[in-house]
């Protein structure tokens, strides 16, 4: 075949392709919505896990352990404690509080409650004991951290434990539930995104084979007055990839009031998460998924349906 | 020109379709195929098609094994054969004239040879003024026409109407045979499955009887006798 000939085949197939999409109205605007459902979904399904991404990240960061010092330990004692603690692989930061801090922070927690305040300047001293605020790379490493704790680096130089108490054993239970749930929620979120992927696209695809099994008397005219193979399939391809872009351009579109309307939201909800902002952010790596998605179920799908009335 | 050696088809069913079947067309034969339903007359045109393969024996096509032809050979082969079914088949979402530039761009012809080639067989058929009608506003008999328009219009060796006015009224039935006569007049083989005694009787040409999947009569210049 020559060029100039494969040039108009083209054409004419992406003509035939568009007419075919006009003039079946009421099918095509039923596979678009499908299709749009399906995308709708793998969209959720990116900006989902964005949302829980950040949110788990979130939870992650709010554990740590707080190690309170006895009031007489040394301050040298601590900084001592402190550069152990920082040369473990599975910390991430540690943070010192002064005993001054830790009253400062007291008196200012407590600002509104006279009688404790009294009690306070009637004890004359500092009753508070330095802390050391403890975060982990990951919540699973509490447990080792305050292992560490528990053991002799703990104790001051002259033999005298300094330390007073470490929270992770007062908050083990919820610390640990929490961590069960973050990698829990993680491989649920896995599993769901595949299930609804996977189910969306299967969705499509037997739209479009349906739409294909309403023409299977036409390819069979087609294939009898000698059309090639190539030819009879690209009209359906190109519907499918027409599909594809406006269901593709409508869900994107649609995105716009949804996440907008939700962006408050979650915000409030996920500590500081506008899926809103967040999708404006990230608007052409997504709209990028969706179009790109629409387009390849919708040629492969009729690639794939259309196969079958081909034999004769 | 079409030669069918000694073919039979029986069915995975083990119903026998065709059996032993041997004729010959000679170029420019107008030929009525006649016989009662189930008596094989469609097998033997989807044979011939090469939509299905003979049991056994053969069917040559100037010469060819149609059996032996490749996926290309066949598409090349069907351009030249024209087809006109009962039930018209036309591509409902085409207009009249897309339905015939489809056959000539299937087959490969310049948009040139489309805009000269399709008013042409429009008038033929006496529609030109459809031609920017679907075919679910034209009547039975219109939609026929535009099926032997399209069957016609990359002047293909030979004709195949497979019961072409069984849908049809008399005077539609009327029409479509007359087209059919002059398109044999013009030198195209045509082979006509019918059941219509009247037809036959008036066309006073080749006649082969097919009853249970065996020709039973070959007659030159046949009548029908049910």
């Amino acid at each position: 075949m020559t060029k100039a000939m494969l040039w108009i085949k083209l054409k004419r197939v992406i003509r035939t392709g568009f007419f075919n999409f006009w003039r079946n109205g009421t099918v095509s605007l039923a596979s678009v919505l499908v299709m749009m459902v399906a995308l709708t979904v793998m969209g959720s399904i990116f900006i989902g896990k964005a949302v829980l991404d950040t949110s788990l990240a979130e939870l992650s960061s709010r554990i740590d352990i707080n190690v309170t010092f006895t009031t007489s330990a040394s301050e040298e004692d601590i900084l001592e404690v402190k550069h152990s603690l920082e040369s473990l692989p599975e910390v991430l930061l540690v943070n010192y509080v002064t005993r001054q801090e830790a009253l400062d922070a007291f008196k200012e927690r407590h600002a509104g409650d006279q009688s404790i305040l009294t009690a306070l300047d009637e004890l004359g001293e500092n009753p508070l004991g330095a802390v050391l605020n403890i975060k982990a790379r990951d919540p699973s490493q509490y447990a080792s951290v305050a292992e560490f704790l528990e053991s002799d680096n703990a104790l001051s130089s002259s033999g005298i434990t300094i330390v007073d108490r470490v929270n992770y054993f007062q908050n083990k239970v919820a610390i640990d539930r929490l961590t069960q749930i973050i990698s829990s929620a993680d491989k649920l979120a896995f599993a769901a995104t595949l299930f609804f992927a996977i189910v969306s696209i299967l969705i499509a695809f037997n739209t479009i084979r349906l739409t294909i099994y309403i023409a299977r008397d036409e390819i069979s005219v087609m294939r009898l007055v000698g059309a090639s193979t190539t030819y009879i399939q690209g009209p359906f391809v190109v519907v499918g990839i027409i599909y594809g872009l406006v269901a593709a351009l409508i869900t994107v579109i649609i995105f716009l009031p949804i996440t907008y309307w939700l962006g408050s939201t979650t915000e409030t909800f996920f500590g500081g998460f506008n899926v809103f902002s967040y999708y404006l952010r990230n608007f052409l790596e997504i709209a990028f998924i969706i179009f790109g998605s629409g387009v390849v179920i919708g040629a492969i799908s009729s690639l794939l349906a259309i196969r079958k009335y081909l034999k004769i | 020109m079409i030669f069918f050696d000694r073919v039979s088809k029986v069915y995975p069913d083990s119903s026998v379709a065709l059996e032993d079947v041997s004729f010959t067309i000679e170029p420019n034969e107008f030929i009525s195929i006649v016989g009662p339903s189930g008596a094989g007359k469609t097998t033997l045109l989807k044979l011939f098609l090469a939509e299905d393969k003979p049991s056994s024996g053969s069917i040559f096509y100037q010469d060819n094994n149609v059996q032996n032809f490749d996926k290309k050979e066949i598409n090349d082969f069907r351009r030249k054969i024209g087809m006109i079914f009962q039930d018209f088949r036309l591509l409902p979402n085409k207009t009249v004239y897309e339905n015939i530039a489809f056959t000539m761009e299937a087959a490969g012809r310049t948009d040139e040879d489309i805009e000269s080639d399709v008013p042409h067989v429009l008038e033929l058929v006496d529609l030109v003024n459809k031609a920017w009608n679907f075919p679910k506003e034209l009547s039975g008999g219109e939609q026929q026409r535009v099926a032997i328009a399209r069957a016609l219009v990359n002047e293909p060796d030979v004709i195949i109407a497979d019961e072409p006015t069984g849908n049809l009224d008399p005077i539609n039935t009327y029409d479509v045979v007359q087209i059919l006569k002059k398109i044999n007049d013009m030198g195209t083989t045509v082979i006509l499955t019918t059941h219509n005694k009247g037809i036959i009787d008036s066309l006073n040409r080749r006649v082969v009887v097919l009853e249970n999947g065996r020709i039973v009569r070959d007659d030159k210049t046949g009548k029908y006798f049910a």
